[in-house]
């Protein structure tokens, strides 16, 4: 199953290697992984999408707990949780595709951020699945570059990670 | 007054009561042993290779309940030290490890001797630092030997680049450490003890399976008062040995591959099951699947919650130290009204177990049986001997027919299982314990992985005796070749040996062959009774002879071969 872990680590060098080699050292998938400093700085913040049953969920949650670097670790599919992830697609855009791709930005709330000529490059904000959507919806020949962010999560309410 | 990087090192060596580093110098450390010239307290070891460096470190903690110090020079240096890391690593032994590093504006420009030490041993150790800023160093170290010691200890590896162990600050030594992110937890969970108590109480088929972390928290007097009160039989693991008397009746002897019938199905068998700083680790438990398919209630006691579950789920889990959770479910267990049932019908059926006698073998008048060796060393050192070994097949019988009473006597490689361990471990081992006997029960193959430390060993006047059980094969490589590769002895067969007691006199010991079973005890008395020589035992051994009993790779603990069924 997909999980989409949280985790708060000590901004220090080198954090990022120990946690992207726990997870090839031991044979853990990761699908996406994101991280940026927060509000404090000496903390970042990293949403790992993975998979795997439910024992190799609660191993890769014990092993990030384990690490020295590491603050605090959730799990956001435990329970209600937000999920989003920025797309740039770089489209083909002459003749009559402009208008057409232009509306389908438009369906999918996107914007086009840079217009040239022969391109546009929209921005796209949701859940993966909308994003792959998006890309499944318009002419695949014109699609010229997609640059994909992946996920970043966030609990609903009173659901917060903190230290 | 300000100090430079090389002092301040030395400075907090000292304040952490470090007695022995064992290093081997170079470029990039320079100032440090320039430092450890200049003062008395902390002691070099010279030794002839960075790998013996760690091992004699971990031998020295393993036998000791203090933190082992290596220190090694970058490159070449840290990289030789990597096998000894991962070993440590592997059994959870307390170590720092300092390496030099080149200086910080050479880092990345493929300096000579530079290699990413942080990079190669993140995979191998509990943590690990670059120290960029002299500033840091104090506080660095500090944090370096507290993550050692405390929860799950395990080997820490300190990076020091040359310019900053030149550079100067003002010293001061912390008194306390706090990382934010790192708090282990010593206490159990007191409804958890209290369940597990209850457990205990109602079982019918109890068994008490203890590991090296019953060592580690130098736990040995609970666990032994725990068996006592629930009148279990108990196992230990190859990590766990001496953690429970082995002389003692409710003891079954050691589990797993090489385990006795009675230990192995008495796992398999039991209704409740006590593991005590022990992982369930497949050279232990062989096939998960085949282990899960009898139902039994499993308590487990670990200070490493990614212990818990890991291979085997748990019903009862309790995180905290062994120590505090073995005193805390004693207190439980004594104040029940509830006593425990008398396990007649259990012990009949462990007796029967035990009736199998696994671990019989045929001695022989003709050719010295590597089971009889072990014997006799142990009759002579009355079973008070620190012993540790390498790794094969000489480990096992070390391991089966060295009966240990005490903790921390056994060291060896459990689970990385490294060759190489034995002698360097042993140096440590000596050095912890002058006045002590210490053995090292090798073979011809290990023993030529590090034999250049016979040399060391001399600079020291370490007399370690070592036994090595010379059966003219790679044992544990024949015997599986033998079993499940068809007898094609491919090189496991050592060919050109040295002779090895003009090889120990090279070096300047005693070298004593010894080729008939008549000789062996008093060839052993001989090496002992030369208190002050390191003596070395080249024993001839049977080159045919198996470890029994054996439960093969993949298999279940009760699909055993005994010696007999061949």
């Amino acid at each position: 199953m997909r999980h989409i872990i949280s985790l708060l680590m000590a901004n220090e060098a080198g954090a990022l290697s120990r946690v992207s080699g726990l997870f090839s050292a031991r044979g853990y998938n990761i699908e996406s992984l994101t991280v940026a400093p927060t509000e404090d700085a000496t903390l970042s913040r990293m949403t790992i999408v993975t998979s795997g049953s439910d024992e190799v969920i609660e191993q890769i949650n014990k092993q990030l707990n384990k690490l020295v670097d590491v603050v605090s670790v959730m799990d956001l599919s435990d329970g209600d949780h937000i999920e989003r992830e920025l797309m740039l697609v770089k489209v083909r855009a002459e003749g009559a595709d402009r208008e057409e791709l232009k509306r389908m930005s438009d369906i999918f709330r996107g914007r086009v951020i840079d217009v040239s000529d022969r391109t546009y490059t929209i921005e796209l904000t949701g859940a993966g699945s909308k994003l792959d959507s998006f890309l499944q919806a318009i002419d695949h020949k014109l699609i010229l570059e997609t640059v994909r962010t992946g996920a970043s999560g966030i609990g609903r309410g009173e659901r917060i990670l903190k230290i | 007054m300000e100090l430079t990087g090389a002092e301040i090192t030395i400075r907090c060596l000292q304040e952490e009561g470090v007695e022995y580093v064992f290093g081997y110098p170079g470029g990039a450390v320079l100032f440090i042993y320039d430092e450890l010239f200049k003062q008395e307290a902390v002691k070099h070891v010279l030794v002839r290779h960075e790998q013996a460096a760690v091992h004699a470190a971990d031998g020295y903690a393993r036998s000791t309940e203090k933190v082992g110090v290596a220190l090694v020079t970058s490159g070449p240096g840290v990289t030789n030290a990597v096998t000894g890391i991962a070993t440590a690593y592997m059994d959870s032994i307390p170590m720092v490890v300092i390496s030099g590093q080149v200086p910080t504006s050479f880092i990345g420009e493929d300096a000579f001797q530079e290699v990413d030490a942080v990079g190669i041993t993140r995979p191998c150790v509990k943590h690990n630092f670059l120290v960029k800023d002299v500033k840091d160093l104090a506080a660095t170290l500090k944090k370096a030997f507290y993550l050692a010691k405390s929860g799950r200890p395990g080997p820490v590896l300190v990076d020091i680049p040359k310019d900053v162990s030149n550079h100067k600050t003002a010293f001061e030594y912390p008194s306390t450490v706090n990382i934010r992110s790192y708090h282990p937890q010593v206490t159990g969970d007191a409804n958890l003890i209290k369940q597990a108590a209850q457990m205990l109480l109602e079982a019918k088929r109890p068994m008490v399976y203890a590991g090296g972390g019953v060592i580690l928290s130098d736990a040995a007097k609970q666990l032994t008062e725990l068996v006592r009160l629930v009148d279990a039989p108990c196992t230990n693991t190859l990590m766990g040995l001496g953690g429970y008397p082995a002389s003692d009746k409710q003891f079954v002897g050691m589990l797993g591959m090489h385990g006795t019938y009675e230990a192995n199905m008495g796992m398999q068998n039991c209704d409740v099951l006590l593991a005590v700083g022990a992982r369930f680790d497949d050279r232990v438990i062989g096939n998960v699947a085949h282990f899960n398919s009898v139902p039994r209630r499993i308590i487990h006691i670990d200070i490493d919650p990614a212990s818990i579950s890991k291979r085997v789920k748990v019903d009862v889990p309790l995180v905290g130290d062994v120590g505090s959770v073995l005193t805390d479910l004693i207190k439980v267990l004594k104040s029940s009204k509830q006593k425990p049932d008398a396990h007649k019908d259990w012990w009949k059926q462990i007796d029967e177990w035990r009736g199998a006698n696994s671990l019989n073998y045929k001695n022989s008048s003709e050719i010295i049986k590597p089971q009889f060796v072990i014997e006799t060393l142990h009759k002579i050192t009355h079973g008070d001997a620190y012993i540790t070994s390498d790794v094969g097949q000489h480990q096992m019988w070390a391991a089966q027919y060295y009966k240990f009473d005490k903790p921390r006597r056994w060291i060896n490689s459990g689970g990385l299982g490294t060759m190489g361990f034995g002698l360097p471990a042993a140096m440590g081992v000596q050095l912890a314990h002058p006045g002590e006997t210490v053995a090292c029960v090798t073979g011809e193959g290990s023993i030529q992985m590090n034999i250049q430390e016979l040399s060391t060993c001399k600079q020291f006047n370490l007399p370690i005796k070592v036994i090595a059980l010379n059966n003219r094969y790679l044992g544990m490589v024949r015997q599986w070749q033998e079993f499940f590769h068809g007898n094609r002895y491919s090189q496991s067969y050592m060919d050109a040996l040295p002779d090895f007691v003009k090889l120990a006199e090279a070096y300047g010991h005693v070298g004593i062959l010894v080729e008939k079973p008549s000789d062996v005890e008093g060839a052993l008395k001989e090496a002992f009774a030369r208190k002050d020589e390191l003596v070395f035992l080249d024993f001839r051994t049977d080159s045919t002879e198996n470890v029994y009993p054996m439960v093969p790779g993949g298999k279940g603990l009760s699909e055993v071969i005994l010696a007999e069924d061949l």
